[in-house]
């Protein structure tokens, strides 16, 4: 058997009920926003613990790099310059990755069994052996997280560092951050740390300092502490009420036997165009456009 | 630092002034944030732009880049005129209550003394009124005009906030709110801790800006409290450890110093250097100047360095001035200089005005290059385009590239911002023939002296007879040379509370730096060093982190010096009377016999309060100085001065006397200073926090978080200049130009100077022509070849550009 950190409570596309004699500890990364200064520790940690390497890429006018998440970077640091009232100058800076919601959108829309899970401390991870590249996990993503990888056709994400966690560790970004702006925790502690940040900020003047733990998605297991709880999207868009996009409920419900269907029907078109008239190959050229594009 | 990076933690308030410790020092950064979250400290930023420390602030405040003593100093004249001083402490340990001579004057911009020609003063009347019996005059009533507190408030009456505010562009309330903030901390269980780094050394009143500082933690009474101190951020992992190993012209190890080339009489060298005290009873510690210099001589010299030969005196080179390395660079452009080794260091990159750094270089018959990477300076020769256009063929400068070890490939100490010599075990073998520095300087030096041997030469002594005892000749071990700057008996020395007894035997190890002789009995090749490796062991591996203190005293940790302190001046967080003026920060006390506590007391051990010691034990009148009597290069109380290109093209303070009139600046160079007119706005250059100087663009992953050049620019100027954010401009200095992304940005916003609107453009300085990152302009194109006048630093901070679409 797994350890019992790896023990499954859900899996993408699967009917099978899951094992629940053990009652893991539920975890939480707590992302204190008021400590943050922006060194990007944690982007250069993940990228050594997971062993990815994203391209040295260009400066696009902002202290932003890698631009945008990708299935190389697992984490970026979002920053915003922003004044809440007149004069008042703010830069809030969002460590932006996956959220690991308690009910996650990605997880229900992927068509793929076993290629999303979710394990019984709360992680929400890929198994990318799994993944069939469809990218409707992107779609069921409400913080538009995942990333289709251009070399394997797989959607990549943060793991939480489940392989760390499994056996003890915390995720490689809560290790390297200088600051404590990083915590990992049961998501009980993670909470009461949070109240008592929450408690000094407002002290220090942020009267509408809170927690981001959305319901929409039933809560997260990344949960941020904000200056500024009422307004979310100051953080570089972050979403005042995350939903799982409704498509994904029309998936999960009447339309996903009818698309199964047709899904069969599709692919035993395809069989009979391979056996008529061989491979699809696309040629190099179409290619290239299409990256370039 | 006074104090150290734990330390931190227990401050009632940060003032980040004249550095960015979020964004150049991160991992030291988590004790603000443990002082924030633990003692409910607050954080004030004060910058010319809003950076990450500022994102991380209770309060941020604009400041115009090199206005910072006018800042300071008007800070000082607020608490003069609300009385947010010390006291007590003011009136016993600092020198508030001297006597100064009667023809020291300041008026229009100039101390007395001024010596046009030469550019320098003449620093006599800069002292003390002396008594008939040899001592200095006081008045503790503090009244004579002639003290220097009254002298220090007139100085400073100038500095109204007005005033303040129309130098730096500082709005007034916000400076007041500032100085609100840090007044607070003037009761005696109130403490606030200032952190700075290069933002203050880097201008061509660099010094002086610290020292102001250092006067307003004086004047709160900040000085040897636990949280509080003024605090050097180093900008190297042993940058402390060059400067206390004495690796520049005029230093010797330990802050001894050089001889002047009219010092050429041994005994008036020392006399000169170990003064007497000023005042009654106090201990005036370079006394001990003798020891240490003789130890340091028995160490380099051996048995040839003898009480009859002056230790060796002799064989000292004689300094006729400073060749720092501005001085080198303009002998070496004059084609004064055949070759140049260059040892960690890049100079093409880290020095100002590089065409005439490259112009320099190319003047070179040979140069050498001893580092672990390709460095734009051992690339100087070639041309990279845009970035480095050069003609090879021009340049007949020979090239010798010696691959050396990186900190992580070797054992040894480094020596960090709090003072702490830290061990530390190499992480990986070095690649292909890559060579410790040691051993490259051993293979050099073993060479030299073979020379020496076979063709004698004009002066083969000091080299021939240089103590070269180590194991592996040609490779000093790092615990050989611990063990020699240590130091040890060179014979059995005795107790001198008890002649029947030895403190060491000959050949042990020194236990620190008290056991030190005078007579050639012992050798220590570092006196501040004394204590690191003692017949105990490696004191400096220790990894003891029990904190009986809760204070963050942690003396089983490390080794820092001198004698294992973690504190300075701790003498000072007590009251007269020997009790800490708050309970809270006691880290030493007087117990009734000797003085005692967490922290090893920065004083004589058994000098009781009423024998009337002041805690400054270095002075020779045991406070700490106000008035900084000839200490100074360009006057005992610090003035503000303009940056050499100013962008209000006058000091509003004195409009004859502009900038420092004692800085460091050579004649060619004047010439190459541009004016307002024609370059209109401030420039500034810094570090990101994803980088490391020029070395981390060979490093993948920092150059993935940080990949190309960019500039800072407000968004007001953006506007007015049609500059897009993301769009490539030009910035042009008056000694060439660098193109880069611009970052438009609300953190630079202009400010309004002697009514006048000055925008700043800032230059981060990272990139270059060699390594993985996407290649860039080195940033010190622009910056000006002119210096601080004390220590020489080259002014980075404050110069002036244009910038236009590129």
């Amino acid at each position: 058997m797994a350890l019992q950190s790896l023990d499954i409570e859900r899996r993408s596309a699967t009917t099978t009920p899951s094992p629940s004699v053990r009652e893991p500890m539920k975890v939480a990364k707590l992302i204190d926003i008021s400590k943050c200064i922006g060194c990007k520790a944690c982007q250069a940690a993940c990228m050594e613990w997971n062993d990815v390497r994203d391209s040295i890429g260009i400066c696009e006018g902002v202290y932003d790099n890698p631009m945008d998440l990708s299935a190389d970077s697992w984490t970026v640091m979002r920053f915003s310059e922003v004044e809440p009232e007149p004069g008042k100058l703010e830069w809030l800076i969002r460590k932006d990755g996956c959220m690991h919601c308690a009910d996650p959108g990605c997880l229900k829309a992927c068509p793929s069994p076993g290629a999303i899970v979710q394990y019984a401390n709360g992680i929400v991870d890929f198994h990318e052996g799994n993944c069939i590249g469809c990218g409707y996990c992107i779609t069921g993503c409400p913080f538009n997280v995942p990333r289709l990888s251009k070399k394997d056709n797989k959607a990549y994400k943060c793991t939480l560092c489940s392989d760390r966690v499994a056996v003890g560790m915390e995720p490689a970004c809560i290790k390297s951050c200088p600051t404590g702006a990083l915590l990992f925790g049961s998501k009980d502690d993670m909470t009461r740390h949070a109240e008592k940040r929450i408690t000094d900020l407002k002290a220090r003047g942020f009267e509408n300092a809170g927690l981001y733990d959305p319901k929409g998605v039933g809560g997260t297991h990344v949960m941020y502490v904000l200056q500024h709880a009422d307004k979310p999207q100051l953080y570089h868009g972050l979403p005042k009420d995350p939903q799982i996009s409704p498509l994904v409920s029309l998936w999960k419900g009447m339309a996903k036997p009818i698309m199964g269907i047709g899904l069969g029907l599709v692919a035993l078109a395809g069989f009979f165009h391979y056996v008529t008239a061989g491979p699809n190959e696309a040629n190099e050229t179409e290619e290239d456009e299409k990256e370039e594009q | 630092m006074t104090n150290h990076w734990v330390d931190i933690k227990n401050a009632n308030l940060v003032l980040i002034m004249g550095g960015n410790a979020a964004e150049a020092h991160p991992c030291g950064f988590k004790w603000v944030t443990e002082a924030k979250a633990h003692n409910n400290a607050k954080l004030v930023v004060v910058d010319p732009r809003f950076n990450r420390s500022a994102a991380v602030a209770d309060y941020y405040a604009p400041i115009r880049t090199g206005t910072d003593i006018a800042f300071l100093g008007g800070l000082i004249n607020y608490l003069l005129a609300n009385d947010k001083i010390q006291h007590e402490y003011v009136k016993h340990y600092t020198n508030a209550a001297f006597l100064v001579n009667e023809n020291y004057t300041f008026a229009e911009g100039l101390f007395s003394g001024y010596d046009a020609e030469h550019r320098k003063y003449d620093k006599s009347t800069w002292s003390y009124a002396m008594q008939p019996d040899g001592y200095a005059a006081v008045d503790e009533t503090l009244q004579n005009p002639r003290c220097v507190f009254n002298l220090m408030k007139q100085h400073y009456a100038r500095y109204t906030p007005e005033v303040v505010s129309n130098i730096c562009g500082t709005p007034k309330e916000q400076f007041l709110k500032v100085c609100g903030m840090i007044a607070e901390t003037s009761a005696p269980d109130k403490t606030m801790t200032i952190m700075y780094a290069l933002g203050w050394t880097q201008h061509t009143v660099g010094s002086q800006m610290i020292r102001t500082a250092a006067m307003v933690q004086l004047l709160l009474g900040n000085v040897g409290m636990a949280g509080g101190g003024v605090n050097a951020l180093r900008g190297h992992s042993n940058i402390q450890g060059l400067t206390d190993l004495g690796l520049l012209t005029n230093q010797l190890p330990g802050y001894l110093t050089v001889p002047g080339e009219k010092e050429t009489v041994y005994e008036e060298y020392l006399a000169q250097r170990s003064l007497k005290p000023t005042r009654p009873g106090q201990m005036s510690y370079w006394q001990n100047y003798p020891k240490f210099f003789v130890s340091l001589m028995k160490a380099w010299y051996g048995k040839a360095a003898t009480k009859e030969n002056n230790f060796c005196y002799d064989w000292l080179p004689k300094l006729d001035k400073m060749h720092d390395v501005l001085q080198v660079f303009e002998d070496m452009h004059q084609g004064k200089m055949n070759g140049y080794f260059c040892q960690g260091f890049n100079p093409l990159a880290s020095f100002p005005n590089k065409a005439k750094i490259g112009g320099a270089l190319a003047k070179l018959k040979y140069l050498v290059v001893i580092d672990p990477l390709a460095t734009e300076t051992s690339e100087f020769w070639q041309n990279f385009g845009e970035y480095n256009d050069v003609d090879p063929a021009q340049i007949q400068t020979e090239v010798f590239r010696l691959p050396a070890t990186c900190f992580a490939e070797e054992d040894g100490a480094l020596v960090n911002s709090s003072r702490w010599l830290q061990w530390h075990w190499k992480g990986a073998e070095p690649p292909g023939d890559a060579k410790g520095d040691a051993e490259i300087m051993a293979g050099l030096y073993l060479r030299l002296r073979d020379f020496y041997r076979k063709e004698g030469g004009a002066f083969p002594d000091p080299i021939l007879n240089l103590t070269w005892d180590y194991a592996i000749l040609d490779r000093p071990s790092p615990e050989e040379l611990a063990k020699e700057y240590n130091g040890r008996a060179l014979a059995d020395i005795p107790d001198p509370k008890d002649p029947t007894k030895m403190l060491l035997k000959a050949g042990q190890q020194l236990d620190g730096f008290a056991q030190i002789q005078d007579d050639g009995s012992t050798a220590c090749g570092c006196w501040l060093f004394a204590g690191a490796w003692t017949e105990k062991g490696n004191m400096m591996a220790r990894r003891d982190n029990a904190d009986p203190s809760g204070l963050g005293e942690t003396l089983g940790w490390a080794f820092a010096w001198p004698a294992n302190r973690r504190i300075l001046y701790n003498r000072a967080s007590c009251d007269p009377a020997g009790k800490p003026w708050d309970p809270k920060r006691a880290i030493v006390h007087w117990n009734g016999s000797k003085w005692t506590g967490f922290d090893v007391p920065d004083f004589k051990p058994d000098s009781a309060p009423d024998q009337g010691m002041e805690p400054f034990i270095m002075q020779p009148e045991g406070v700490a100085r106000l008035f900084a009597l000839d200490m100074m290069a360009e006057g005992p109380f610090p003035e503000h001065y303009e940056p050499f290109e100013t962008p209000i093209g006058t000091n509003p303070l004195h409009p004859k006397v502009v900038s420092n009139p004692a800085a460091r600046v050579f004649k060619d160079d004047l010439a190459q200073f541009g004016t307002a007119k024609e370059f209109p706005y401030a420039g500034t250059t810094y570090r990101l926090t994803e980088h490391f100087h020029f070395w981390t663009k060979h490093a993948v992953i920092n150059s993935v978080l940080q990949p190309q050049q960019f500039v800072e620019v407000g968004e007001e100027l953006a506007k007015e200049k049609g500059i897009q954010d993301g769009a490539l401009v030009k910035v042009r200095s008056k000694r060439g130009y660098i193109k880069a992304v611009a970052v438009v940005t609300k953190r630079i916003k202009p400010l309004m100077v002697n009514g006048k609107k000055v925008h700043t453009v800032g230059v981060p300085l990272h990139w270059g022509f060699k390594g993985v990152a996407k290649n860039g302009y080195l940033a010190n194109t622009l910056t000006p070849f002119v210096g601080d006048a004390n220590t020489q630093t080259p002014e980075y901070k404050s110069f002036l550009v244009d910038i236009e679409k590129a």
